[in-house]
């Protein structure tokens, strides 16, 4: 029982990681694939901050009387992470919208070349 | 009761990303993905990173679901079947996530005290940094000051997504007069848009001054400040919105909040420091780390607000061009 | 003043330039600025060089803040190598895109092109420098973004989707690194890699280390292309700008294959990778099967820039495979052909670009009869094309040759006979081109009659580079010492990180006194 409880959170966020990754590698349509890419690393913000957890623990942020707080390296690399994100996904659906004006289509099936599709 | 709620939270997450799976509607799959990423910021803040749910809930709720509507206006909400096989990806994630499972039966057990992440490099910051650098938020002392280096990567990161974006898209100055523009007729919209704008405003400069105390800084602040003006240009129109701060000033604006940045490492390089030592900025270290933190944290304000206001004209100004067609 | 400052110059300067390029807006400005901003990189770099094969190590704790806590910047001289070629292929092809661009992106565009040029150089700089595992990640993703700006800046609408594919692919490459990163730091509560390196050979075997390598080494191979990950590649690099082709080409996958040199040298250590993990006979597999299936894809295609980035495709498997080696023969023979490889398809694509100015295409077809019409740059592309088939005298024969060695040396005869069996795909795919250009008349029309040569500006950079090409194929005594000393130090710096871990300190002058 122990061992599940030590593990439980990362399990689930490995599975939620792995149904990013497969929104991405799968998904037909662009936009879903960025959708993907989104959950995929959301998902992994979580593995970060999962780990800077103290139990017991409060937010990093000193406070009169309180001697356990939890981690903050992991909560600042996530913020940068997660701005690095941001901005992958807005050059990633600017690709799209030029993708759709120029083809019609951003779905990856619908590419008359076969060399076109992604 | 921490755990209790964090597993409620992570079992609606596992549902959440089950439905974006399988539902072909992309729609409601973007609504699906703003709602993952709530409950993301929800687990964030169960776990003590506030800070990091408030960039979650700001950047990735906010603007990254904002752009994905944007970008569905454009091309269309219904996902087609796909053709090929779904089998390689599954093979794909399967082994991937096997993977991941084996590394995780050796992890340190989560929320020990005693882990490794809690016992090196951390120690230092929770017991030293209140004293090092003066404040009493944690997260901004890491971020601006023991790793500003990253810091400053980031904001060139979102630096290079203007340019992307700006290279790929481009912002249409002239809007065709003919057709409705924003939604002029909503006149209780225009009500409340003008007594919540000034009041958003008010609350991104609390956010980026107040960072080095609570949650925030100049991330947050500068995503807040740039969704009141979303707000502006959605109720009133994009060339109401051009006329208060254009896209070339808002350009202009990107460059010099990374200039601003880099200036603060030059000068403490000047000063006979390393880069981005902000010691040597005054002749008290604590005020010196002061005034580093507090200038570095307007120029990432500065660049994040310019950019993200400025990729939401980008996206904005297409829209509104598909709409006169 | 600047002495002190030299590890950071490399990032900052090109850092800072890349706002101030987009203010100044017009076209020219932000050329003449870049390229200037390049070449002072390149003379940071060169010093850099000279520093790290003098002192061995500088270490450069930025904020003032000493590691593991804050982040350090460290150049030795394996990166300063790299460092030197990245700068250099940059400085020309700055030179270089003037007209290039010109011809194949809007005018509207040109200040954004530059400025996106210059964040992928400080980027790229970033990434080599930085000794903290987290700070790679970042600048791995400046230089990314700046990348798929610069793709997608051509006038060929297929240029989309290949941009595209690369930011799926690149970033679920970074998004596995993230992964890695992540478990290592759960392991030892460190970022920084000298710091993890001691760390992590405290333990003996765990498995989450052990998945943590395996993330980053799958999320650096898609970074670099190794087959089978490659798939982003090939539409990337041909329907990218010329200029960015010839950049990225001889650059960014370079880059990816020292950070996966940096994490098996000095990271996680040669024993763990090689002998625990088994990962030696992985690597020199896939490394073997690129060079030949991407070669053959090479000889089969019309477009050149395909042919071109197929064949860099195989030339990243001849890095690997001399990594794969596992001695400092082999690790040198990569890190010369890193440098080596970028010189000659730099030149490559450059003639290529010259090429698609001129007649306005990249089929094979269009280069008939080109021998007489534009000789310079045909000239430059059969000399970088002997260099890449491995012809005496050129730089390219210099890298084959300590590549046999190196295999030669621990009696592995299969793999000294398959890298010469795959020079002889080079002299089809490039034979074919040179076919076209010498032997095949010019077709008729209106249109060829003025194809003519093209400007200096165009042929300077890329003369510069082929004489590079057989310069240092002829005196090859830089790069053989830079090489074999960064790949000596490489070496020494898995044996220190044991040796520290006994002492338990992180303190430079260990290392300094160990590689001096």
């Amino acid at each position: 029982m122990n061992f599940i409880l030590d593990y439980y959170n990362y399990w689930i966020v490995v599975f939620l990681m792995m149904a990013g990754f497969y929104i991405v590698i799968s998904a037909n349509n662009l936009v879903k694939k960025i959708v993907g890419l989104n959950v995929f690393q959301t998902s992994v913000f979580m593995l970060y901050i999962s780990m800077g957890k103290v139990s017991g623990g409060t937010a990093p942020i000193v406070v009169e009387g309180v001697t356990e707080y939890s981690n903050p390296l992991p909560h600042v690399l996530i913020l940068t992470a997660i701005v690095v994100g941001v901005a992958t996904t807005a050059v990633g659906l600017a690709l799209v919208v030029r993708i759709k004006r120029a083809y019609g289509t951003v779905e990856e099936n619908e590419f008359d070349n076969k060399d076109d599709a992604i | 009761m921490a755990e209790f709620i964090d597993l409620v939270l992570l079992a609606m997450l596992a549902l959440t990303a089950l439905r974006i799976i399988f539902l072909k509607d992309l729609f409601a799959v973007v609504m699906l993905f703003g709602i993952y990423s709530f409950l993301s910021a929800l687990i964030f803040v169960n776990l003590d990173a506030v800070d990091v749910a408030f960039t979650e809930a700001s950047v990735g709720a906010g603007i990254s679901t904002v752009l994905m509507l944007g970008t569905l206006a454009l091309t269309g909400r219904k996902e087609k079947k796909s053709t090929h096989s779904k089998l390689l990806p599954l093979f794909v994630v399967l082994v991937t996530g096997a993977a991941l499972i084996y590394g995780t039966l050796d992890m340190p057990p989560f929320g020990d005290p005693n882990n490794p992440v809690h016992q090196h490099v951390a120690p230092r910051y929770i017991e030293e940094s209140p004293k090092e650098v003066g404040l009493p938020n944690m997260v901004t002392s890491v971020l601006a000051s023991y790793r500003g280096f990253d810091t400053l990567g980031e904001t060139v990161v979102v630096f290079a997504a203007l340019i992307g974006v700006f290279s790929l898209l481009g912002v249409r100055r002239k809007q065709k007069k003919d057709h409705e523009s924003g939604l002029e007729s909503h006149t209780v919209l225009h009500v409340v848009a003008k007594v919540i704008i000034p009041l958003v405003i008010l609350f991104a400069l609390y956010v980026q001054f107040h960072g080095d105390f609570g949650p925030g800084g100049g991330f947050q602040a500068g995503v807040i400040a740039a969704a009141a003006f979303i707000l502006y240009a959605l109720v009133f129109g994009l060339p109401k919105a051009f006329a208060v701060v254009g896209p070339k000033f808002l350009q202009w604006m990107a460059a010099f909040g990374v200039l601003l940045y880099a200036s603060v490492g030059l000068y403490s390089m000047y000063k006979g420091g390393n880069f981005l030592d902000y010691n040597q900025l005054a002749a008290d270290p604590i005020a010196g780390q002061h005034y580093g933190i507090i200038i570095i944290e307007l120029g990432v304000g500065f660049t994040v607000f310019a950019v993200m206001l400025n990729i939401f004209y980008a996206f904005g100004s297409q829209a509104e061009r598909s709409n006169v067609q | 003043m600047l002495e002190q400052h030299l590890p950071a110059l490399p990032i900052i300067l090109p850092l800072i330039a890349a706002p101030i390029a987009l203010l100044l807006g017009r076209s020219i400005l932000s050329w003449g600025f870049a390229t200037l901003v390049s070449g002072l990189a390149f003379i940071f770099s060169w010093q850099l060089l000279a520093a790290a094969l003098s002192d061995g190590v500088l270490s450069y704790a930025v904020g003032g803040w000493a590691p593991p806590w804050g982040i350090e910047l460290r150049v030795d001289v394996a990166n300063a190598f790299v460092l030197l070629a990245v700068t250099a292929i940059s400085t020309l092809v700055l030179v270089y895109s003037k007209d290039s661009i010109e011809k194949e992106v809007k005018a509207a565009n040109h200040s954004l092109f530059y400025t996106a040029h210059l964040l992928c150089l400080a980027g790229l700089s970033g990434i080599l420098i930085t000794g903290d595992a987290f700070n790679l990640f970042v600048f791995l993703e400046v230089s990314s973004l700046a990348t798929y700006a610069l793709v997608s800046l051509a006038s060929d609408r297929r240029c989309l989707t290949a941009a595209f594919r690369y930011l799926v692919m690149g970033t679920i490459g970074a998004t596995f690194i993230l992964i890695g990163v992540g478990m290592l730091y759960m392991k030892t509560g460190t970022l920084n890699m000298m710091d993890l390196a001691v760390r992590i050979d405290a333990y003996d075997s765990s498995r989450t280390i052990n998945t943590g390598l395996a993330f980053i080494m799958v999320g650096v191979s898609i970074k670099l292309a190794l087959f089978p990950l490659h798939m982003w590649l090939p539409p990337a690099y041909t329907h990218a700008p010329s200029a960015v082709s010839a950049f990225l080409s001889s650059t960014a996958t370079k880059v990816a294959v020292y950070v996966m040199i940096r994490f098996i040298f000095t990271v996680f250590g040669i024993e763990h990778v090689f002998v625990d993990m088994g990962m030696g006979l992985i690597l020199m597999v896939l490394a073997v099967v690129a060079i030949f299936k991407c070669s053959y894809m090479a000889t089969v295609q019309s477009n050149v820039k395909t042919v071109l980035a197929y064949s860099s495709v195989a030339q990243i498997g001849y890095m690997i495979l001399g990594l794969s080696l596992v001695s400092v023969a082999g690790l040198m023979a990569g890190m010369i052909h890193i440098f080596n490889h970028a010189l000659m398809k730099g030149a490559l694509f450059m003639a290529v670009g010259a090429v698609f100015y001129r007649v306005g295409s990249v089929d094979i077809k269009a280069f008939a009869g080109l021998g007489r019409k534009m000789p310079l740059t045909m000239a430059a592309f059969a000399i970088a094309g002997l260099s890449i088939i491995g012809v005496p005298l050129t730089v390219g024969f210099v890298s084959k040759w300590y590549l046999v060695t190196a295999a030669l040396e621990q009696d592995n005869w299969i793999v000294a006979a398959l890298v010469l069996l795959g020079s002889l795909f080079a002299v089809v795919y490039i034979g074919r081109v040179l076919e076209a250009a010498y032997f095949q008349k010019l077709p008729e029309s209106q249109g060829s009659k003025n194809i003519k040569e093209v400007s200096w500006l165009m042929l300077a950079p890329m003369w510069v580079l082929v004489i590079a090409n057989i310069y240092f194929g002829i005196d090859t005594s830089l790069t053989t010492e830079a090489a074999n000393s960064a790949a000596e130090w490489l070496f020494q710096a898995d044996s220190m990180s044991v040796s520290k871990a006994l002492e338990g300190q992180m303190s430079d002058t260990v290392v300094q006194e160990v590689s001096s």
